[in-house]
C-alpha cells in the first residue's frame, strides 16, 4: 500500500458510526461553542459590572439601543427558514435528486444573503449614521463584536454553499455519497450559525 | 482526505486520484506537502528555529539583568538607536524582548514542536495509520502557523517595536501599547486557527484511524497524551481568540471592554468611554493559558513514558492509572485558571475555590510521575542519550511541580506572586522538563525520521552540559524570588533588595550563556547526522514495541508496506516465555 488511501472518508466507521468529516465538524462546532461562549461570558461580565445609570459608560436602556425587535425578528425567521431549506437540500441529495438539492442550496444561499443585507442596510448603516458606533459604550461594543463575528460566520457559510453549488458540484458526478456527506457537514455548521443567532437575538434585542 | 478528495479540491483534474502513485514535484513534495511526516518535519524545524530565536532574545535580556546600564558586548554595536542607546538596551526594548521571549517559546516553539512536530510525525505511525484523517487541513494548519509566526516576528519592525506588554498582554497596558501589540493579536489569531485545525485532525485521526486490534487501552501513552492535549487546544484556545478579538476592538475601534472608567496614564486622561474591566482580559487569557501549561507538559510526559519503558525493558507501571490521571488532569486544567489571579482582589471565596482545585490537580500529576519512577524499579536500564534526558526530566519536573504548590495557595502566593520565584517555577516545568523531553524525543525518533543515528558521544556532552547549566540558570531564581525581587524589572538595582541579589543574577546570566554554548554539540549533531550519522541496520534500532518501529526508516508516503495489526498492549517488555526481551504490538503470536 504505497498509496495513501484513508478509510472512513465516506463510509462510517463501524464502531463510532460516523465518517471522519462528520466527527471533525462536530469537534469544530465544539470549539465554536467555546468561542461564542467566551464572548457571551464577556457580555455577562460587562453588563453585570456596568456603571450606574447616568454615567456615559452606563448600560443603555432598550430605547437607547435603538434596536428594533421587528427587524431582528424578521432576520431570525429568515435564518430559521434557511436551516429548513438546508435540510431539504441534504434530504433531496440523499434521495438522489441533484436538481432539487441544488435548488434548495441556492435558496439557502439566497436567504443567508437576505439576512446579511438586512443586517447591514437596515441595522448597521443607520446606527453608524447616528453615531452609534462600537466606541459609544460597551453595549454597542459587544453588540457589534458578537453580531459582526456571527455575520462573518454567515458569510463563510454562503461561500461554502456557493462552492458546493458551483465548482464543488463536480464531486456529485464522481461520488454521490461523498457529496451528500459534505452537504450534511455544511448543514451542521449552518444549523450552528442559526443557533448562535437564536441566542443573540433575545440577549441583544429583548433582554 | 482520500484519493477521492483530490479532484474536488481542484476541479478539472480528473486523474488526481492517481497522483499519489507518481513522484510529486518539489513544491508538492517538500513545501505544500499533505504528508503528515513532511508536515511534522516542517513544524519541528520551524519550531526549533524559533526556540533558538526565543533563547537568543533572552540571552540579550540577561545582560541587562546581570550588568544593568552597561552596553551589551558584541551585539550592542548592531542594535539601532531605536532599541538601544550606545549599546545599552532601552527599557521599552527590554520589555519587548521579555514579551516576545515568552510568546515565541510557548506559541512558536514548544507547542508546535510537541504537537505539530512530534504529534504529527509519530502519532499516525504509532496507530498504524497511512496519514492524518484530513491531510489538507494538516497542511493548512502548518501554513496558518507559518503566517502567524511571520506576523508575530514582523512586530519587531513596526514603529514602536514588538509587543512589549508581557506574554500575558494584560490590559489596560496592552490596549494603549504601540502597534506591535496589534501584530501580536493578529499573529495569535492565525496561531489559534492553526491549532484548531490541528487539534480537530488529531482527535479524529486517533478515534477513526487506529488499526485493527489497537483498542484505546492498547494505545501508546504518547498517543493518549496527544489525544488529551488536542482536546485542551480545541476547547481552551477559542476563549483566547474571543479575548484577542475584544482587545483588537479596544485598540482599533475604540471600545472599552478592558478599559475602566476614568483611567489616567502618566497624568493623561485616556480617551475611552470606560465601564470595562481589565480582569475580563485576565479571566479570558488564563482560561486558555492554564490548560496551555498542560499542553506544554502532557506530550512531554508521553515522550518520556515511551523512552523510559523502552530503556528499562519493563512495561509501563500502572498504564491504566496513568491514562485516567491524564484524562483527569485534562479536565481539571479547565477549572484552575484563576490561581494566576489571587492578588487581583477577586475575592477570598473565589480564591479558596481555585486554591482547592489547584491542590486537587497536583494529585494526578504526582501519580503520573510516581508511575514513571516505579517503572524504573528492577529495570534493566540502558543509559543511552534519549534515556539520559528522559531520566533528567523526572527530578526536574518534580522540582517544577513541587515549587508550584506555594503558588497555588493564596497565603504564600501573595508574597511570591510576580517575583523570580514564579519564573523559576514554571521554567523548571517547561525548560529542563519539557525541553529535555523534546531533546529525548529528538534523539529517540531521529533514526526513524532519517534512517541514521545521532552521534551518542556528542549527545552525552550535550546532555551533561545542558543539565548543569540549565540548573545554574533557574535555581538562583527561587532565591531571588524569595528575597522579593520582582519579575519584569528593567533594572532590579533600583531597589535595595535587588542590589543584594546581583550575584544570583550574574550566576543565572552566565548559566544562560553557557547553556547557549552547550547547544552547539546538539546543533552540530542534528545537521551532521543527516549525512554522517551511522545508518540503522534495521527499522527497530531501539528494539521497541510500538507500531512506528514497524515502518521503514524513513517511512514512505503511506507509511506501511502492509496494513499492520495490533496484537497486544503497547509495552510488552521482558515477557516470560518470549525469546527476545521485547514483544512488539505488531508481531504475530508465534514470536
Amino acid at each position: 500500500m504505497s498509496t495513501a488511501v484513508l478509510p472512513y472518508t465516506v463510509e462510517p466507521h463501524p464502531v463510532t458510526g460516523v465518517y471522519s468529516g462528520k466527527l471533525g465538524i462536530w469537534l469544530f462546532l465544539a470549539s465554536e461553542v467555546m468561542l461564542f461562549g467566551g464572548l457571551f461570558s464577556a457580555y455577562v461580565f460587562l453588563r453585570v459590572g456596568a456603571e450606574a445609570a447616568g454615567s456615559p459608560a452606563a448600560w443603555p436602556t432598550h430605547e437607547e439601543t435603538h434596536l428594533s425587535w421587528v427587524i431582528g425578528g424578521i432576520n431570525t425567521l429568515v435564518l430559521i427558514v434557511s436551516s429548513v431549506t438546508m435540510v431539504m437540500a441534504w434530504a433531496s441529495l440523499k434521495m438522489n435528486d441533484f436538481a432539487k438539492g441544488k435548488m434548495y442550496l441556492w435558496l439557502t444561499a439566497a436567504l443567508a444573503t437576505t439576512f446579511l443585507v438586512v443586517k447591514l442596510a437596515f441595522e448597521y448603516w443607520p446606527k453608524f449614521q447616528h453615531g452609534l458606533v462600537p466606541a459609544k459604550n460597551n453595549f454597542f461594543g459587544i453588540y457589534f463584536t458578537l453580531t459582526g463575528l456571527h455575520g462573518l460566520h454567515v458569510f463563510g457559510g454562503i461561500v461554502v454553499i456557493l462552492y458546493f453549488i458551483l465548482p464543488g458540484s463536480k464531486l456529485w458526478h464522481r461520488d454521490k455519497e461523498y457529496y451528500a456527506n459534505r452537504i450534511e457537514c455544511t448543514g451542521l455548521y449552518w444549523h450552528f450559525v442559526d443557533l448562535v443567532w437564536i441566542f443573540l437575538f433575545p440577549v441583544l434585542y429583548l433582554l | 482526505m482520500s484519493g477521492h478528495d483530490h479532484g474536488s479540491g481542484r476541479g478539472g483534474h480528473h486523474d488526481h486520484e492517481h497522483d499519489l502513485h507518481h513522484e510529486l514535484g518539489f513544491w508538492r513534495k517538500y513545501v505544500f506537502s499533505i504528508d503528515h511526516k513532511v508536515i511534522g518535519i516542517q513544524y519541528a524545524v520551524s519550531a526549533l528555529v524559533f526556540l533558538f530565536f526565543g533563547f537568543c532574545l533572552m540571552m540579550i535580556m540577561r545582560w541587562q539583568l546581570a550588568y544593568p546600564g552597561q552596553p551589551v558586548p558584541i551585539i550592542g554595536r548592531f542594535l539601532s538607536d531605536a532599541v538601544a542607546i550606545d549599546g545599552v538596551l532601552r527599557p521599552e526594548f527590554y520589555n519587548a524582548l521579555g514579551a516576545m521571549h515568552g510568546t515565541i517559546m510557548v506559541f512558536l516553539g514548544v507547542v508546535p514542536l510537541l504537537v505539530g512536530g512530534f504529534g504529527n510525525y509519530v502519532m499516525p505511525l504509532q496507530i498504524g495509520a497511512p496519514d492524518m484523517a484530513f491531510p489538507k487541513l494538516n497542511m493548512l494548519s502548518y501554513w496558518s502557523f507559518f503566517v502567524g509566526c511571520v506576523v508575530m516576528v514582523a512586530g519587531f519592525f513596526v514603529p514602536g517595536g514588538a509587543a512589549n506588554s508581557g506574554w500575558t498582554s494584560y490590559a489596560p497596558l496592552s490596549v494603549i501599547a504601540t502597534t506591535g501589540q496589534t501584530m501580536w493579536l493578529l499573529g495569535m489569531v492565525f496561531l489559534i486557527t492553526s491549532s484548531l485545525l490541528g487539534s480537530v485532525n488529531f482527535i479524529v485521526t486517533i478515534i477513526q484511524l487506529r488499526v485493527k486490534g489497537l483498542t484505546m487501552f492498547r494505545l501508546p501513552f504518547f498517543v493518549w497524551a496527544q489525544f488529551v492535549t488536542s482536546f485542551l487546544l480545541l476547547l481552551a484556545f477559542p476563549p483566547l481568540e474571543a479575548a484577542a478579538v475584544l482587545q483588537l476592538m479596544d485598540r482599533l475601534a475604540g471600545t472599552s471592554f478592558f478599559m475602566p472608567s476614568g483611567l489616567v496614564v502618566s497624568g493623561v486622561p485616556q480617551d475611552f468611554v470606560g465601564g470595562g474591566n481589565p480582569l475580563l482580559w485576565q479571566h479570558l487569557f488564563w482560561f486558555l493559558a492554564h490548560p496551555e501549561v498542560y499542553v506544554l507538559i502532557l506530550p512531554a510526559m508521553g515522550i518520556v513514558a515511551e523512552i523510559i519503558t523502552n530503556n528499562t525493558r519493563r512495561p509501563l507501571w500502572g498504564y491504566t492509572t496513568m491514562v485516567y490521571s491524564l484524562v483527569f488532569l485534562g479536565f481539571m486544567s479547565f477549572i484552575v485558571w484563576a490561581h494566576h489571579m489571587f492578588i487581583t482582589g477577586m475575592g477570598t471565596q473565589i480564591s479558596a475555590f481555585f486554591a482547592t482545585t489547584t491542590m486537587i490537580i497536583s494529585i494526578p500529576s504526582v501519580i503520573i510521575l510516581t508511575c514513571l519512577i516505579i517503572t524504573l524499579y528492577n529495570g534493566y536500564i540502558r543509559f543511552n542519550v534519549p534515556m539520559l534526558f528522559a531520566l533528567a526530566f523526572l527530578p526536574m519536573f518534580a522540582i517544577g511541580g513541587l515549587t508550584g504548590l506555594p503558588l497555588g495557595l493564596p497565603a504564600s502566593d501573595i508574597h511570591l506572586h510576580d517575583t523570580y520565584y514564579v519564573i523559576g517555577h514554571f521554567h523548571y516545568v517547561v525548560a529542563p522538563g519539557t525541553i529535555f523531553a523534546i531533546f529525548a524525543g529528538i534523539y529517540y525518533w531521529y533514526p526513524k525520521v532519517t534512517g541514521r543515528m545521532m552521534n551518542p558521544a556528542l549527545g552525552k556532552i550535550h546532555f551533561v552540559l545542558s543539565f548543569i547549566f540549565i540548573n545554574t540558570v533557574f535555581m538562583p531564581m527561587f532565591f531571588q524570588g524569595l528575597a522579593g525581587e520582582s519579575r519584569r524589572l528593567y533594572d532590579p538595582t533600583v531597589y535595595e533588595h535587588g542590589v543584594q541579589m546581583i550575584g544570583m543574577r550574574k550566576m543565572s546570566s552566565w548559566g544562560a550563556w553557557m547553556l547557549g554554548l552547550s547547544q552547539l554539540p546538539f546543533i552540530l549533531n542534528f545537521f551532521m547526522s543527516i549525512w554522517a550519522g551511522k545508518r540503522v541496520t534495521n527499522d527497530n534500532p531501539w528494539e521497541a514495541t510500538t507500531i512506528e518501529w514497524l515502518a521503514p526508516s524513513p517511512p514512505p508516503h503511506g507509511n506501511f508496506a502492509k496494513v499492520p495489526t495490533a496484537h497486544r498492549g503497547p509495552y510488552e517488555y521482558s515477557v516470560p516465555g518470549v525469546k527476545t526481551d521485547y514483544f512488539p504490538q505488531f508481531a504475530g503470536a508465534e514470536a
